[in-house]
């Protein structure tokens, strides 16, 4: 009973009540205050760059982290243990190591001598490398355990290697793929530490939302801070939402 | 070998290579482009140091909280049997779906200066936002989830038999649980509190706002790599990128090796 | 009585899991809990534990009432169907438990422990842990743990279940065996009428959550009070609302003309028993159980026309 106790008065600390108190601040002028926060152009752009950077996020992460996985699984070279640990890499590096390490190769006085820092390409390269683990990771574990017969199976009864693909593996790995796009979505949405350095926080060119909200917060602008904080929020849940009923919805024919 | 697998096989090593390896290998390679002279001279820096110890303070304060809170939960979530544990499960995993500069946010709006308990905690003489409470609890919030998830699965997996078996032996509720239980789940746990201090070192965005990022004061070494990239002073940077890169990999060392032990992999 | 269980009943959302269950045990007695999966057996021996709490009635224990005592007050030894082993402990450890969370002193324990596992037979096992243990020592070890802080009443739950037949065999034996050394009012659940048979003294024969019959086994197996009991102690011929078992027909040679004519269908050799399945000459079938000599004697084949003797038959008010 004690122990309910404080695990409830550390969740309210913790979650409720700042949740709570966003919700509050982003509605305390009515819809009317909260929509001209998040059109106020620079907000506006911010956002845009944010989703549309995130789109691209998913897109690459679906072909490349599926990739990714099925060399891991299915492929044999040297080292493959070492790659495959090192996979998680983003998820252990600090965000703001994240950004100083790409500004190492890809910044000024590059040594391959492509220098992205302060573009938009910037932005969409650090949500990859942060969001990096997430297809990979969901969709390995399924890819280990599809079985190889469904697939000699298939290309048994005459089916080719690119409609074995397209046919069997890639429905079979869908919910995988998807929930992992999802998981990149949100982050690629909310993230901060790894933009701050390498995209130079340009407004109308390279400042993503969670640097826009940064921004509010320095300037003491609360209110315009929270209103496209839960806007971003809003978003994110409603990728994961959509994306896992999509995930319920498929594995249902699959398993 | 047919020539689509090698295709496929050079496709996704040349994407690793050029995302994460060489980009990583390369911070190490600029660290110590001028010798270890200027890395000895940028670790032995009092702001450094201060910053390094402030990070390891605020980890030693928030993952035993979150161990502790995190075990509650899991038994709660997984043995509880009351309404709302779906909702409750989800209000646990927010965390990971909003930003950090968010999780900020809130958290001045409630115990900032003009935020819901700022008068209350101002009339205590309590100062949380700008200081190491706030810091701590930033931290706490965004890596709220590890342990709850790395230990209902666990949790889930080693049953109520033995627990009970305990008790028919005579056990309070207090020693089934450790003496049995949580020896049984000590590897789930464990994990958890590996990515939780992994994420507390690195935490950032969320740290940066209730800091006031005051140098040799509220500036932990993440914050303290972004202080000397703005001043120009890339070696700084590059020597506390690298120390807190160094910790990263001991966390995935960590994390193999656990998972060898658990036989099981998880995302973080 | 050492235990005695009052008018008990349990509901689990809708479903009926007991229904105004009431049984005694006397002293040392070795019973068995048997019926059909789903018939609340498990439950009945759960809330005897203290493992589950009834929704009515009330569990005596050498003469206290602990319905409402936890169990690790109760003098229980518990035994799991898959055993509940600590698995970060030694067997030793394992066994100690019961002891050591009573803050016995530690020479007491290891004599304890040493005399337990020597009567479990794992005296040279102390030092594995339990994913190095076979399913019938883990058996044995999940015994001996229970037995350790001399239970005043020892109950295992479906103790054979998850064990190869070869085991539970050599098991079945051992345990009653172990009870006449020891002696400790025992009760065990199982599905299998024939473990119930061989190893208990009194059997307690249940179905959807009601009580169908307690008795000795061969007073079950003789005077089933109802076609539920007959059916599930052992094999039965149903002839309209008369029942016989396979066992009392008699086959007679063909030259004796006393019974009634039959025709021989088929002929199924199971080791020493060989089953005969019959059709009376009014159309109807019944299989016979009968001996390999019997068998051999009669030259039974299938075709063959034969006369048989039927017994008395069981019939059951509706």
């Amino acid at each position: 009973m004690l122990g309910k106790g404080l695990l409830g008065i550390y969740l309210t600390v913790l979650v409720l009540l700042p949740v709570a108190a966003l919700l509050a601040k982003s509605g305390n002028g009515g819809i009317g205050a909260f929509w001209r926060e998040i059109s106020n152009p620079e907000a506006l752009a911010a956002i845009k760059l944010t989703l549309a950077a995130s789109a691209i996020v998913v897109i690459v992460n679906a072909v490349f982290g599926t990739l990714v996985a099925w060399v891991l699984v299915r492929d044999e070279f040297p080292g493959k243990a070492i790659v495959n640990a090192l996979i998680d890499l983003p998820f252990a590096l600090p965000t703001i190591v994240a950004g100083v390490v790409l500004l190492a190769l890809y910044g000024k006085n590059s040594p391959v001598g492509i220098d992205v820092a302060f573009t938009r390409a910037s932005v969409v390269g650090a949500l990859l490398f942060v969001t990096l683990p997430f297809v990979v990771r969901s969709v390995q574990p399924v890819l280990l355990e599809l079985d190889l017969a469904m697939e000699e199976a298939a290309a048994s009864l005459g089916a080719g290697p690119l409609t074995v693909l397209r046919r069997i593996v890639l429905p079979t790995l869908a919910p995988a793929i998807i929930s992992g796009v999802a998981l990149s979505f949100a982050r690629a949405v909310g993230e901060f530490g790894s933009l701050v350095l390498i995209t130079g926080n340009l407004p109308f060119k390279t400042e993503a939302g969670s640097v826009y909200i940064f921004g509010q917060i320095q300037n003491e602008n609360l209110a315009a801070a929270a209103a496209v904080s839960v806007l971003l929020l809003l978003a994110a849940l409603l990728v994961l939402g959509l994306l896992g009923f999509a995930v319920r919805r498929r594995s249902r024919h699959v398993l | 070998m047919s020539s689509s697998k090698l295709a496929a096989r050079t496709i996704a090593l040349a994407y690793l290579a050029l995302l994460l390896l060489a980009p990583v290998l390369m911070i190490f390679y600029r660290t110590f482009e001028h010798g270890v002279a200027p890395v000895w001279s940028a670790v032995s820096a009092p702001n450094a140091q201060h910053a390094f110890w402030l990070s390891l303070e605020i980890v030693a304060i928030a993952v035993p909280l979150n161990t502790v809170f995190g075990i509650g939960m899991a038994l709660l979530l997984e043995r509880g049997r009351f309404r709302g544990k779906a909702l409750l499960g989800m209000l646990i995993d927010l965390p990971f779906a909003i930003s950090p500069v968010v999780v900020g946010l809130s958290l001045v709006l409630v115990y900032g200066k003009t935020g819901w308990l700022g008068d209350w905690l101002a009339a205590r003489g309590i100062q949380v936002i700008f200081s190491v409470p706030g810091m701590v609890i930033a931290t706490a919030v965004v890596c709220l989830p590890f342990v709850v998830r790395e230990t209902v699965p666990v949790l889930r997996e080693l049953g109520v038999d033995s627990e009970q078996a305990a008790e028919t032996l005579g056990a309070s509720a207090w020693q089934a649980f450790w003496r049995v239980t949580l020896p049984g789940i000590r590897w789930g746990v464990v994990y958890g509190v590996v990515l939780t201090t992994a994420r507390a070192l690195g935490e950032f965005g969320a740290v940066s706002i209730v800091s006031g990022r005051v140098e040799g004061q509220t500036q932990t070494l993440p914050l303290y790599v972004q202080d000397r990239f703005e001043n120009f002073d890339s070696t700084g940077a590059y020597t506390a990128a690298v120390v807190l890169a160094l910790l990263a990999l001991a966390t995935l060392l960590a994390m193999n090796l656990l998972t060898r032990r658990t036989h099981r992999r998880t995302a973080l | 009585m050492a235990i005695e269980v009052r008018e008990v009943s349990k509901r689990f959302g809708d479903f009926v899991a007991l229904e105004d269950v009431s049984i005694t045990v006397s002293d040392g007695a070795l019973t068995a809990l048997l019926g059909p999966s789903g018939s609340g057996k498990s439950t009945l021996l759960r809330i005897i534990a203290g493992l589950e709490s009834p929704d009515s009635g009330e569990v005596v224990i050498e003469g206290n009432d602990v319905t409402d005592a936890p169990a690790r007050s109760r003098g229980v030894g518990f035994v799991f169907q898959h055993y509940a082993p600590f698995k970060h402990m030694t067997v030793h450890d394992n066994v100690a438990f019961g002891l050591s969370v009573r803050k016995r002193p530690k020479d007491e324990i290891r004599a304890r422990v040493e005399e337990l596992l020597g009567l479990v037979r794992l005296s040279g096992l102390a030092g594995r842990y339990p994913s190095q243990l076979s399913g019938g020592q883990l058996q044995r070890m999940a015994l001996a743990r229970a037995l350790a802080v001399q239970p005043r009443v020892l109950l295992l739950d479906e103790p054979f279940g998850a064990l190869d037949a070869q085991v539970r065999a050599e098991l079945r034996e051992w345990l009653r065996r172990l009870h006449e050394e020891i002696h400790v009012t025992t009760i065990f659940v199982t599905h299998d009428q024939e473990e119930a048979m061989e190893v208990a003294e009194q059997i307690v024969v249940m179905n959807a959550g009601r009580i169908e019959q307690a008795g000795a086994p061969r007073e079950l197996y003789e005077s089933p009070r109802n076609e539920f009991v007959m059916s599930f102690v052992g094999p039965v011929n149903r002839l309209g609302d008369a029942f016989l078992r396979p066992h009392d027909i008699q086959i007679l040679p063909e030259s004796n003309g006393t019974g009634t004519e039959a025709l021989v269908e088929r002929v199924v050799h199971l080791g020493f028993e060989v089953r005969v399945e019959l059709k009376l000459h009014d159309g109807r079938d019944v299989w016979a159980q009968v001996t390999r000599e019997v068998a051999h004697e009669l030259e039974l084949t299938e075709g063959q026309i034969l006369s048989v003797r039927l017994p008395a038959p069981h019939v059951f008010a509706r």
